[in-house]
């Protein structure tokens, strides 16, 4: 049951409710059924939370996610973990979310849209410099652009961009080809091949989402941290990779 | 031939050359990647967590070119803007 079909690349072009100028196509609507989900699973788990010896089973997996992501945030950002750490989770969560949901019959992933994709790479394009002006101040943030020398200037903007379109097709790419190779598959060998290949797209969007709050947290690491680098060299440590 | 065929003909072609080319550069790529860090992870194994961490982000990296190689070839494919420009002029 497959409600994009083989000759349409982006969900974006399934219109399943027309009124007036407001139309409802297949990303829209399931990027909100991910955030009602995510929400209303939040606020229904942490309504009732215990710090006593027994605790509600989602109570421990929720603990399990937040301190595992929070750990893997802190081993990047190093200091500061807090700051950086909602807004990698919940990139995290909702590209985690529209991509594990596949495997059931009629949902489409919003992140196997452009839109929804490029939308989450500029919001990423965005918070690097945020945090890091707020982190170091505009004028060593803005120095940053002109190291070594004035000539890497354009480069370094060049960089920017091309990281975030590249964040943006990576993501897209990943998610529209499984689900079209999925729908060749079922054309081509019905029955058995394509439910080993659905099992493989639940890693492809575990690892997907993986990289791209990495990703994002590289990127905002790279902005805030160029500081303390250049002050004292760490000795011999496992620093961050710089991309 | 008319210019029908042409489009189609070529856009097909391209798709499969494009793919099949762009696939070559990132699976050398990935395999001395991987190469690396399995060799690293066997001398070091208490580095395991930051090796891992680092060759998936590579890995990403690498792999988007072939990405964007597979979005290129499913655009000529699925969403060529020549094709409906051709068609719109063989029918009216």
């Amino acid at each position: 049951m497959e409600i994009v079909a083989i000759d349409q690349i982006s969900p974006d072009q399934v219109i399943l409710f027309a009124w007036g100028f407001v139309t409802i196509n297949a990303t829209i609507a399931y990027t909100w059924l991910i955030m009602g989900l995510l929400v209303i699973g939040s606020i229904v788990i942490t309504g009732n939370l215990s710090s006593e010896r027994t605790m509600s089973r989602w109570q421990n997996l929720l603990e399990v996610i937040v301190g595992t992501i929070r750990s893997e945030v802190g081993d990047i950002a190093k200091e500061g973990v807090d700051t950086y750490f909602p807004f990698i989770a919940t990139l995290f969560l909702f590209i985690l979310f529209s991509n594990l949901f596949t495997f059931i019959p009629g949902y489409v992933a919003p992140t196997s849209s452009l839109t929804t994709t490029s939308a989450l790479a500029v919001v990423v394009f965005f918070a690097v410099p945020i945090y890091g002006i707020s982190k170091n101040g505009i004028l060593h943030y803005l120095k940053e652009y002109i190291q070594p020398t004035f000539i890497f200037f354009p480069f370094h903007v060049m960089g920017e961009f091309s990281r975030t379109l590249a964040l943006a097709v990576r993501l897209f790419g990943n998610i529209m080809s499984h689900e079209k190779v999925i729908a060749i598959l079922l054309a081509v060998t019905p029955l058995f091949f394509p439910v080993v290949m659905q099992a493989l797209g639940l890693l492809i969007g575990l690892i997907q989402a993986y990289i791209f709050a990495i990703l994002a947290m590289v990127y905002i690491a790279s902005a805030t941290q160029t500081h303390e680098e250049t002050e004292h060299k760490p000795k011999k440590e496992t620093e961050p990779v710089k991309i | 031939m008319d210019s029908v065929s042409i489009v189609a003909m070529a856009s097909i072609i391209t798709a499969g050359i494009c793919m099949g080319i762009g696939a070559i550069g990132p699976a050398l790529g990935q395999g001395r990647a991987v190469q690396g860090a399995l060799s690293s992870i066997a001398q070091q194994p208490d580095e395991r967590n930051s090796l891992t961490r680092t060759l998936f982000v590579g890995l990403a990296m690498i792999e988007s070119i072939a990405i964007y190689c597979f979005v290129i070839a499913m655009i000529l494919v699925f969403a060529n803007p020549f094709w409906a420009y051709v068609i719109k002029k063989a029918g009216g």
